[in-house]
């Protein structure tokens, strides 16, 4: 087991590796912010669905 | 067969009534040399840095005619006409392709005495070096009219042309300064070694006609 | 509905972490030190295999354009789309991670002898260029067919960039990577072979999930339509393909 050596080249490949981490959590910080935009818009369409008139709710029949 | 004849005739004929791109492709060639002449602040060049300026130069040239190439077509309908023509839309394709070689080699005719007036002691490396510039050439016409048709059909064509253009051309580029640069050395031609940037060429060369070929009938869909 | 199947979302998700995961531990506890280069060379493990599958990845999209072609269907459209753009996110993490190490190991953020990283930064040139050929032409459909068509050049490119940067290089310069390829030991190949695996399928998770959420974006533009709500104003995004909604599947 190498010891982690905190010399010069120890940073650099910690930084690269930190680098690909970073990019991952960006990533996955994206496809959060997209989650939570499609979660609102369902709950606005969701509302909708709700609070439509008796006489229209036949059209809640949507193609899966 | 015939339709890639007529079509190829028309472009010549058009050209050679409008001279529109040869003439501006040669005067660019010429100032551009003029402009190395002194930036360099060299009387006479070899090897690579000979072969840099003289592909720079021609690589900058060829896009002013791709930009060109497909005007005529888009502001007359001549793409309208095509498709309804019972015509094999890549004759389209090979047409311009040779058009575009044609325009390149007369621009070289041009330029590369003028490029030995200016920069070259020895003139015996320049037929070579002509001949592996048409190869060059070929390359450069089969991405040419695929980026060519890709930029006339949308906005910023101007800018989407290079854009598109000079990463594609980058490997022709590296395979004709490679041949080049021995051609172009301070002690007469040295054939050793070119074989390989020529077989490089025209692997580029078979790749991008056969891709062009394939792919020209879906941009000329409407 | 969400069927439970071999490569499902939540299962490629699942392997590459596992993989990628066992790979780095291989990486810091098990492959050797770099007879030349040291501990430095263990930036190969990443640099590398993210290399490969960018690549790979633009060349898969090259296959999906040919079938968006052949076939019209936008399904594979966007699946070409996806796979350029997550391909030129590990061509980013590429090209820094090969800076890096070029950092570290002959003291310059970026060298041109390197012939795989100049030819890797013209891909990645190339490319980048998708977008504004995208957002340059208006009509829907026309952008997804000139679209494929540049992928499918831009795929045949890269190999031939490849080959033409290796010759440039190789007479001006000797390799200087070969001892990243060849004389490997077997206990840095067996990560290597891990670290490949691993980041492979991390491109397929990243591609997938990308895949579903346009799916489900699409998904709730129909609704909308359905219900006859009025879509909100930045829905539609003027290059991104929509995705019809079995393209999150294979």
């Amino acid at each position: 087991m190498p010891a982690l050596p905190l010399d010069e080249a120890g940073k650099y490949v910690v930084a690269a590796y930190l680098v690909f981490l970073a990019l991952v959590l960006i990533y996955v910080a994206i496809m959060a912010a997209r989650l939570a935009r499609i979660d609102r818009e369902l709950g606005e369409l969701a509302e909708l669905a709700e609070g439509r008139p008796p006489a229209e709710t036949d059209r809640e029949e949507v193609p899966a | 067969m015939s339709a890639f004849r007529a079509i190829l005739a028309k472009d010549l004929l058009v050209e050679l009534r409008t001279l529109q791109s040869v003439p501006a492709m040669a005067l660019f060639a010429l100032t551009t040399f003029v402009l190395f002449r002194f930036g360099l602040d060299r009387e006479s060049l070899e090897g690579s840095l000979a072969a840099g300026v003289i592909l720079a130069t021609v690589l900058f040239a060829a896009i002013l005619a791709v930009n060109r190439l497909f005007v005529a077509e888009r502001e007359e309908g001549g793409f309208d006409a095509i498709r309804l023509a019972p015509v094999d839309p890549a004759a389209l394709f090979v047409a311009k392709a040779v058009a575009l070689v044609t325009y390149l080699a007369l621009l070289q005719a041009l330029a590369l005495p003028a490029f030995g007036f200016l920069f070259l002691d020895d003139w015996a490396g320049l037929l070579p070096l002509a001949g592996v510039l048409l190869l060059a050439d070929a390359g450069i016409a089969a991405v040419g009219v695929l980026v060519s048709a890709i930029g006339v059909n949308s906005r910023a064509r101007e800018l989407i042309v290079p854009l598109l253009l000079l990463p594609l051309l980058v490997p022709v580029m590296i395979a004709a300064a490679g041949a080049a640069e021995p051609l172009l050395a301070a002690g007469g031609p040295d054939y050793d070694g070119v074989g390989r940037w020529i077989a490089m060429l025209a692997l580029y060369d078979a790749v991008f006609g056969a891709i062009g070929y394939a792919v020209y009938d879906f941009l000329l869909e409407d | 509905m969400f069927r439970v199947r071999l490569l499902s979302l939540r299962n490629l998700a699942l392997a590459s972490v596992a993989l990628l995961v066992g790979a780095f531990a291989l990486v810091f506890f098990y492959a050797p030190n770099d007879a030349d280069q040291g501990f430095v060379q263990k930036i190969f493990y990443l640099h590398v295999p993210l290399a490969l599958c960018a690549l790979g990845g633009f060349i898969a999209a090259a296959v999906h354009a040919i079938r968006h072609l052949r076939s019209g269907d936008p399904v594979h459209d966007a699946r070409a789309y996806v796979s350029i753009h997550i391909s030129i996110i590990f061509g980013l993490a590429v090209l820094v991670t090969g800076s890096i190490w070029a950092r570290a190991s002959w003291g310059k953020w970026w060298v041109w002898d390197e012939p795989t990283l100049v030819s890797f930064l013209i891909v990645f040139l190339l490319y980048a260029t998708y977008y504004p050929l995208r957002f340059a032409i208006e009509d829907r459909d026309r952008q997804a067919r000139y679209a494929s068509v540049f992928a499918i050049t831009a795929g045949a490119f890269v190999p031939l960039n490849f080959i033409a940067v290796r010759m440039a290089e190789s007479l001006v310069h000797p390799r200087t990577f070969a001892t990243a390829e060849g004389g490997m030991p077997g206990e840095m190949w067996l990560t290597f072979a891990v670290a490949i695996a691993g980041m492979a399928l991390l491109w397929a998770t990243l591609v997938r999930f990308e895949l579903v959420a346009k799916s489900a974006r699409a998904r709730i533009s129909k609704v909308r339509r359905a219900l006859d709500a009025e879509a909100t104003g930045a829905s539609r995004s003027r290059i991104a393909p929509t995705v019809p909604s079995r393209a999150g599947a294979g």
